[in-house]
């Protein structure tokens, strides 16, 4: 037993102004590290060489190994679950409310997750199922749960995806808003779009495909015109970066293109601070989305999250479907020539000139960038422009690990991968987690890690700078307000890379006398 | 009018928004605090009413996320499909110390990420799979607790079954915890059954587990400190309190607790509990079976700490009371000096809250050390134990609101117009965006800690930053229509 005689139990408060010591200077003081050091004898732990010991293993092959030979136990993934992915889409429609049909927990549950990337309120709601919806099912829950919501909050519309246990009770949603309707919860021509979401199946964008698809089948119905309105349609897919709808409407006003987001939520995510709280700011009216189906075509920037969407787009409505990456400067190359094909408009000049800046920018760091090994992990669409855009760098991307992957997805990138000189050395970890990532980046080490901010523990254990491009990111302010489409985007990709690469070069010849020999003022 | 007439009235006002059948249910859980009366009015711990936006959780995240998620060396799966894991994926700033991946896991998220077929043919046999590869790669993990979701209790698999086979295999705790979603009204009966799963599967077999400190010998002075879940390090600060005053804390259950630590606890002597809602199951079983008394205390703010510091104190002889008061003496001019410096640009301020757990009364005289004012309190998942509790804390015309609605929140704030808000991460940017100053008041805000001596500096300091921020006067633009 060590007593706690030489300690020191009563260390000063500091109330000086600018002095005061949070969980950040306080827990690093003596008195603190001392009471550490003593609550570990009642911890039961591990001696600190046997704990060492281990931890050095960890990031051995052999624990690689073991590691990869999981087949039950998934640790960390880089994927949520399909609700989120319906709430987001819902919130980008005029007047939406998402309204998520079981037990009501999940509801909290998502509006935190958003609401902690964004900064912004999300709204949604939950019919608050318990045990006797459980035995009974969930009808009386919807009924009320619809006209409350209805009358409380004056939606233009309800956008109502399932949690996994009205899923797994099997609760008839058709039906059940169709009964809601009967009973006066609200009118009979109110818009009620919903879409199985179950948990268990796919991932959050899963769920974004089975909502985008059914707002539109429930938008779009009986709206089929003989001509077209002249109209495209775009849709971004789960994209957490709402300076992206922001970028590509200016884009598309340049080539003076007529369009329609689907699910413009910039607003949404982005609302400008008046002094009054906005409950609803999705930009998409639903007169667009009705007269989407009347649409010349509807572009996909993100083809594996709306594989759904798409197919149903192109056999209900007998509509062309386009998917392009405006990622990166091949991505938006192809894509702004698509524009111009369809505007019958050259590539207006100041895209042109963009076009130069993003070039002349990665030219003039492209020596701290080429060669380099990277690892990353995210949806498939999102590491797939990732990829596209290191590959123009001359980066290599090592390790591109997708917990949401699909074949179709695995053979598109492992074509481009193989058509580069710098994606010779790529494997796409499909189906893994970011536990198998920390066994990669110990075992065969890169130079950085692109991935949201959970990639911070990868960053800690491994050493391994961090970009962090992609979603969620909770530890960082203000990056979803940026654009990553188009030049503009690519020169923040850029920008983010380049200098997390400069700044780690600078933490590692920081130290007088020792490492600064390389601490340079100009690179 | 009188302030208790005039919320009254507020209180018709808001719910004339609802339909008849809702502004029913929910009048009841609206209320004023009238100082004859010995609770706060209001019914609590019913079902939210559906399609109304509220802000409570489930018995999941109650179990998970605050009972024992935060025991640190134990690996808590997320048994179910990926969703629940990864939304509580290190979200509540549960501190630790400890090598994360190798002998603690508390930022970790472990999932048995069920799929269509899981459902379908059961997910036993994935989970009794899953704990044998926890074992092969978590070596030194001090056993595991299974926490299932939604989807587990309706298929009718037998974790506890599972459970069994597992800690005898593997010679450690194997835990089931059966906090499905739907069961409950709130994250509140997660907390409840997660603290039985403590008194069935863990104490019962405390003897067998415990690993004793070298040279341990039992001390009139051994106390645990229970429900406190060192959010930003709040059980640090605590402790140390303790510790000063001469007691032994012999477990922390569970913030920056062990798997040790919780089968310590029978051997304390006392019971000190500061989350009184998601606790005081243990703490009444232990009083039960071992004897063991339990005391709620409040550390927020000096004049709590010091009649807790004096209340704990007279547990015991009178060396541990002189001790207590030669520490609130001690500590006495440090806080003059943080009220000196932070009441001037507090005074009079108002302040409206709405929380989980311990906090919508135990924080109110923290505020009021600073000089401001409480004019509305309410729990996301309280009981009625904890409203009548709330009595003897907040004064007379506090607007009293039970697992309050956006609707209802929004409406009390734009009436009566605090200074600040004080609730959690999804109201913030309403209230913001209302301009209304805001912090949160589970995460404390990403700052803390706000328990003990040294957490009210931080508090203080907090408060004003947040109240007397700049930027407020910025949101009006030069150019609005007056």
């Amino acid at each position: 037993m060590t007593e706690n005689t030489e300690r020191n139990l009563t260390p000063a408060v500091t109330s000086e102004a600018g002095k005061i010591q949070d969980h950040f200077d306080l827990f690093q003081t003596d008195p603190y590290q001392d009471l550490f050091e003593y609550k570990r004898q009642f911890e039961g732990a591990h001696s600190k060489e046997k704990v060492a010991e281990v931890a050095e293993w960890t990031k051995s092959w052999d624990y690689r190994e073991k590691n990869f030979d999981r087949e039950a136990l998934t640790i960390n993934p880089a994927k949520a679950c399909q609700p989120l992915g319906a709430l987001f889409v819902a919130a980008g429609f005029e007047g939406t409310l998402p309204y998520s049909h079981g037990s009501q927990g999940c509801v909290a549950y998502f509006r935190t997750h958003l609401t902690r990337n964004f900064k912004e309120p999300f709204q949604a709601v939950s019919s608050s199922m318990t045990e006797d919806a459980a035995v009974f099912g969930g009808l009386n829950n919807m009924v009320d749960g619809l006209a409350n919501s209805y009358t409380l909050y004056k939606p233009k519309m309800i956008a109502l995806c399932t949690t996994c246990m009205a899923e797994v009770i099997g609760d008839d949603l058709g039906a059940y808003i169709q009964t809601s309707k009967n009973k006066g919860s609200i009118p009979e021509d109110f818009p009620v779009p919903f879409a199985h979401t179950p948990s268990f199946v796919g991932s959050h964008i899963t769920g974004y495909d089975n909502m985008l698809k059914g707002i539109l089948s429930c938008l779009t119905k009986d709206k089929k015109q003989e001509t077209t309105n002249g109209k495209y349609n775009f849709n971004l897919g789960f994209d957490p970066y709402i300076g992206n709808i922001r970028e590509l409407k200016r884009i598309l006003q340049l080539f003076d293109l007529d369009y329609t987001i689907l699910s413009d939520n910039a607003d949404s995510f982005d609302s400008p601070n008046t002094g009054e709280f906005q409950m609803y700011n999705g930009l998409t009216t639903l007169e667009d989305a009705a007269d989407s189906i009347n649409g010349e075509g509807t572009f996909f920037f993100q083809k594996y999250t709306t594989p759904k969407t798409q197919e149903w787009i192109g056999k209900e409505w007998g509509q062309e479907t386009y998917n392009f990456r405006p990622f990166g400067i091949k991505g938006t190359d192809e894509f702004l020539s698509k524009l111009s094909e369809i505007s019958g408009k050259p590539v207006p000049q100041e895209l042109v000139e963009e076009r130069g800046r993003a070039v002349d920018a990665m030219t003039d760091s492209q020596a701290w960038i080429h060669g380099k090994r990277v690892a990353l992990y995210g949806d498939p669409d999102h590491v797939f422009g990732l990829v596209n855009f290191l590959l123009e760098l001359g980066a290599e991307p090592v390790h591109i690990l997708v917990t949401n992957t699909n074949e179709a997805f695995e053979a598109e990138l492992q074509a481009v991968l193989d058509a580069s000189p710098y994606g010779q050395n790529s494997t796409i970890w499909g189906k893994k987690d970011l536990w198998h990532m920390r066994s990669l980046m110990f075992t065969e080490p890169v130079d950085l890690l692109i991935g949201n901010s959970y990639g911070k523990y990868l960053w800690r254990d491994t050493k391994t700078p961090l970009v962090r491009i992609g979603y969620p990111i909770f530890d960082r302010h203000h990056m979803h307000r940026y654009e990553t489409l188009g030049y503009k985007g690519a020169l923040n990709l850029h920008n983010w890379i380049i200098n997390t690469i400069l700044d780690e070069l600078d933490r590692q010849t920081i130290i007088p006398a020792k490492t600064d020999i390389s601490f340079d003022l100009i690179r | 009018m009188t302030t208790v007439d005039q919320n009254k009235e507020l209180i018709k006002e808001v719910l004339d928004a609802y339909p008849e059948k809702a502004a029913k249910r929910r009048s009841k859980h609206l209320g004023v605090r009238e100082e004859e009366k010995s609770d706060c009015g209001v019914k609590s711990n019913k079902k939210s009413v559906p399609g109304v936006m509220t802000t409570r959780g489930c018995a999941y995240a109650g179990a998970k996320g605050v009972v024992w998620g935060p025991v640190k060396d134990m690996i808590h799966i997320s048994h179910g499909p990926v969703g629940c894991g990864y939304y509580s994926w290190s979200g509540r700033r549960n501190y630790y110390v400890g090598t994360t991946g190798v002998d603690t896991f508390g930022t970790m998220q472990f999932t048995s990420d069920f799929q269509e077929r899981d459902i379908v043919f059961g997910g036993d046999k994935k989970l009794k799979k899953l704990i044998d590869e926890l074992e092969i790669l978590f070596p030194l993990s001090q056993g595991t607790t299974i926490e299932s979701e939604c989807p587990v209790g309706l298929i009718g698999d037998d974790i506890e079954a599972v459970a069994r086979q597992k800690a005898e295999e593997t010679k450690k705790p194997v835990v089931p915890v059966r906090c499905e979603g739907f069961r409950g009204v709130s994250q509140s009966l997660g907390h409840h059954i997660a603290n039985d799963t403590v008194r069935d599967w863990v104490l019962p077999k405390a003897d067998e587990y415990r690993k004793l400190p070298e040279g341990f010998e039992s001390s009139p002075y051994d106390v645990n400190i229970i429900g406190d879940y060192n959010i930003g390090g709040d059980a640090w600060p605590s402790r140390m309190l303790l510790e000063a005053i001469g007691l032994r804390v012999i477990s922390q259950f569970s913030g920056d607790g062990s798997f040790n630590e919780t089968v310590m606890t029978p051997l304390a002597k006392l019971n000190l509990i500061h989350c009184y809602r998601s606790m005081n199951y243990i703490c009444r079983h232990m009083e039960e079976k071992y004897g063991i008394g339990w005391l709620e205390y409040n550390f927020f703010g000096p004049t709590q700490i010091a009649k807790s510091l004096r209340k704990i104190a007279a547990q015991f002889d009178e060396t541990i009371q002189a001790n207590a008061e030669k520490v609130i003496a001690e500590y006495q001019k440090d806080m003059d000096a943080i009220v000196e410096q932070y009441r001037p640009r507090l005074e009079g301020k108002t302040v409206m809250m709405m929380v989980g757990g311990l906090r919508p009364r135990h924080v109110i005289p923290a505020f009021e050390d600073l000089g401001m004012k409480v004019i509305g309190t309410g729990y996301e998942f309280g009981h009625n134990d904890d409203y009548k509790r709330t009595a003897d804390y907040v004064k007379e015309g506090t607007i009293i609101y039970d697992d309050v609605s956006g609707h209802e929140f929004e409406e009390f704030a734009k009436q009566l117009n605090p200074d600040l808000i004080a609730a959690g991460i999804k109201e913030k940017y309403v209230f913001q965006k209302m301009a209304l100053p805001f912090r949160q008041m589970h995460s404390w805000d990403y700052s803390g800690p706000y328990h003990g001596y040294h957490g009210f500096a931080v508090f203080a300091r907090d408060m004003d930053l947040a109240i007397n921020n700049p930027t407020w006067s910025l949101i009006e633009n030069p150019w609005a229509a007056k």
